[in-house]
């Protein structure tokens, strides 16, 4: 973080590109028509990803440490702000980017086969590049207040796409839940970028990362915790955390590209990536570190578990994803930073693709995304049941799979660093479990046994053109293949890319102490749980088809409670939603409608009243007015004359 | 020659004047009301000329010449107001042009 930067001069083209990707697709998209668009939105990207290769080139050519950046132009200077428009390129950040564009760059050209038939296309790949120009701003962002224009841009693409087939109602109000929810947890991001400047001390502040973090240690200690819990509070909005995670499984409404780029691999990872980008700040504070790790592995369980009996392909996905996510929490919570990045970069790739895959089965069946009626689709759609498969196999957590190193990680991080404990180990274990039976149930149900699909979407019933299969061809051999640049210490070339990100991290060394056996032991257990909750599954789902209903039946309470997903939205529909409901019609109804425009309305009522009176007096006759002149004129001069 | 006094004028500046006011006000007919406005301004006139002799200055004969300009141009005016006014409302009685008012 300290070590020299090399200003470099084309790092602003990386988010350039997709944003002139929006100009054209906002104004010369609609008429140039399909074919244009189809070329433009995926090549910009494409391309931004070629830039972004060649700066992580750059990145790794510099001494141990050091960043590119390029300092654009000052942005704010308001007495003792100043801010700039600077954009930062280390290790960290150019992981970041990489997934952003690559797997960006994937999403964009799988949309073009899925969202052919749609009318809104242009629209679509107007969205979609800003949100990439946008999420690029986020990752690359050499200070606060600029990460956070990321973080809003990311945050109104999300809204936007979510409802982005806002004539149903229900999309509508998913994408305005999404935004509301993601507004309480700015409001905590914010907070906390003012508390930073507040005790900065004196002298004109960047804000810069860099800046932040030469004078970290002089905050004290409790105003850190402040400031790191606030900006927590930001990430649970934005990566979709207890308490604020409600957003995510509603936010499944968008097209399923959409989910896949946005709420799996890259927007809902801002959170996970501020930490990182903040550990020499988060390190500083044991109690934020213990709530982070503590509200992931929670928040990682607790959506498993909704995500056990979910019946809609893109739900389970979604509490998935949030139960990941999770694990990215516990991994930068343990103060395993480099980990909860390797994490979130094999998940990009393994739930971009199982989101691309669900995608790809939604379309072949026109649109069905109830599981309880597919099955047996393996036989219809080779291509996506294998590539579904690998992704299955890689989030379940087995070997080689890009999962199992990623996960197998962060489990020995929470096990064996001075922040973890067993406990957090077990529940992230037991998480991992579920986790593997809820997947292969998914898979069982959709790909296996009976075809349960109805006639009408039978006779439909098609492979995805290769526009579509091609990204999910590339994103399972990034899932199989993404764990092996980092391999727990001591196998062949051992974790490189823990090595890569090490100087970001160089602030907050955790010790991590472990025997080989006890690693050993740890892996074996992971292995296991994966291995039991893919034979349960087999179990409930192929051998004995009536055996979950049987457990349900025996498990009334319990399985309502989870089915409904403990009620969560209920509580703060009754809690939040409704009161502040009431409150608003109270205050249109009888606040505005009656009090404020009764006093505007008065206001003129009685101006009108009393002119009412007064204009009798213009009666339209000449000689009248001549006579008030006659009479005006002889006052003033008697005035004069006699005074 | 005798020389007449200043107050002679002025008295008859003023009589002339307050036949003029009268007529204003009390006429009916527009084409009267305007007469009686060109009667005032040349009363005033009147009193113009006396002082400007009396205290041997040019400037008040001077304002005389703008004044019967002005009084000119606005017989011109007024005559092609009252005209337009004739064809639209066949009328030139003051107490029936009343339109302009609440």
């Amino acid at each position: 973080m300290h070590a020299a930067a090399t200003p470099v001069e084309f790092l602003w083209l990386i988010p350039v590109l997709p944003a002139l990707g929006v100009l054209f697709n906002l104004f010369v998209g609609p008429r140039a028509g399909r074919g244009a668009v189809n070329v433009v939105s995926p090549a910009v990207v494409g391309v931004a990803f070629g830039v972004a290769c060649y700066a992580f080139s750059r990145v790794f050519g510099l001494p141990h440490g050091a960043a590119l950046e390029q300092d654009v132009y000052p942005w704010i200077t308001a007495g003792m702000l100043q801010v700039h428009v600077a954009f930062r390129l280390d290790a960290l950040s150019g992981v970041m980017i990489l997934i952003v564009t690559g797997v960006g760059f994937l999403i964009h050209v799988y949309s073009t086969g899925y969202m052919h038939e749609d009318e809104g296309y242009a629209r679509y790949f107007a969205y979609l590049n800003l949100f990439t120009f946008s999420m690029l701003i986020l990752v690359m962002a050499d200070s606060l207040p600029l990460m956070f224009v990321g973080w809003e841009g990311v945050g109104v693409c999300s809204y936007l796409l979510i409802g982005f087939w806002f004539d149903k109602e229900a999309n509508a109000s998913a994408g305005k839940k999404a935004f509301i929810v993601n507004r309480v947890g700015d409001a905590g991001f914010l907070l906390g970028v003012f508390l930073i400047f507040w005790h900065l001390g004196s002298g004109p502040h960047t804000l810069r990362f860099t800046e932040i973090a030469a004078h970290a240690k002089d905050i004290p200690l409790d105003t850190v915790t402040l400031i790191t819990l606030l900006l927590f509070v930001g990430a649970t909005g934005k990566s979709a955390q207890l308490p604020l995670y409600v957003w995510l499984p509603d936010a499944m409404a968008g097209p399923t590209p959409v989910s896949a780029l946005i709420h799996a691999a890259t927007m809902v990872t801002a959170g996970v990536y501020m930490i990182a980008r903040l550990n020499f700040l988060y390190i500083l504070s044991p109690t934020t570190m213990a709530v982070v790790a503590t509200i992931g592995v929670l928040t990682a369980l607790f959506a498993a578990t909704i995500g056990l009996m979910q019946n809609d392909i893109k739900k389970v996905l979604a509490y998935s994803t949030i139960s990941q996510l999770g694990y990215m929490f516990l991994g930068v919570g343990v103060g395993a930073f480099s980990t909860g990045i390797f994490h979130l970069m094999t998940h990009a790739f393994f739930k971009g693709l199982l989101f691309l895959g669900s995608g790809s089965v939604i379309h072949g069946m026109s649109g069905e995304q109830d599981m309880q009626k597919m099955g047996g689709l393996r036989a219809y759609m080779p291509i996506t049941f294998w590539t579904f498969f690998a992704g299955t196999m890689a989030i379940a957590g087995f070997p080689p799979f890009a999962g199992f190193f990623s996960k197998d990680a962060i489990l020995a991080a929470a096990f064996g660093s001075e922040y973890g404990s067993w406990w957090l180990w077990l529940l992230g274990l037991i998480a991992a479990g579920l986790t593997s039976f809820y997947m292969f149930r998914l898979v069982f149900l959709t790909f296996f046994g009976d075809c349960r699909v109805d006639e009408h979407a039978k006779h439909h019933l098609h492979e995805s053109p290769s526009s579509m299969t091609m990204p999910l061809v590339v994103l399972a051999i990034l899932s199989l293949t993404g764990g092996w640049i980092g391999l727990p210490e001591g196998w062949l070339w051992g974790d490189r890319f823990g090595e890569l990100l090490a100087p970001v991290f160089s602030a907050a060394h955790v010790s991590e102490h472990m025997s080989s056996s006890t690693e050993a032991a740890l892996m074996g257990a992971s292995v296991a749980v994966a291995a039991i909750g893919l034979g349960v599954a087999y179990l409930f789902y192929l051998v004995q088809p009536g055996l979950p209903m049987l457990l349900a039946w025996k498990a009334k309470g319990a399985y309502n409670l989870i089915f409904n997903k403990y009620y969560i939205d209920e509580l703060y529909d009754a809690l939040f939603v409704r009161p502040t409901v009431t409150l608003s019609n109270f205050l249109w109804r009888t606040v505005d409608a009656e009090v404020i425009d009764g006093v505007v309305n008065g206001a003129a009522n009685v101006v009108n009243a009393n002119s009412g009176l007064w204009r009798r007096w213009q009666t339209g006759n000449v000689q009248q007015y001549a006579i008030s002149m006659l009479l005006g004129a002889m006052a003033i001069l008697g005035y004069y004359a006699l005074r | 020659m005798t020389l007449v006094p200043i107050s002679l004028y002025l008295i008859l500046g003023a009589i002339l004047f307050t036949i003029g006011a009268v007529g204003v006000l009390v006429r009916r007919n527009v084409i009267v009301i305007f007469m009686s406005i060109e009667l005032m301004l040349n009363a005033v006139n009147l009193v113009f000329v006396a002082f400007s002799r009396q205290l041997q200055s040019m400037e008040g004969q001077v304002t005389v010449f703008f004044v019967m300009t002005v009084a000119a141009a606005e017989a011109a005016v007024g005559l092609a107001i009252i005209i337009a006014a004739f064809r639209n409302r066949e009328t030139v009685n003051a107490d029936e042009l009343n339109l302009l008012r609440w």
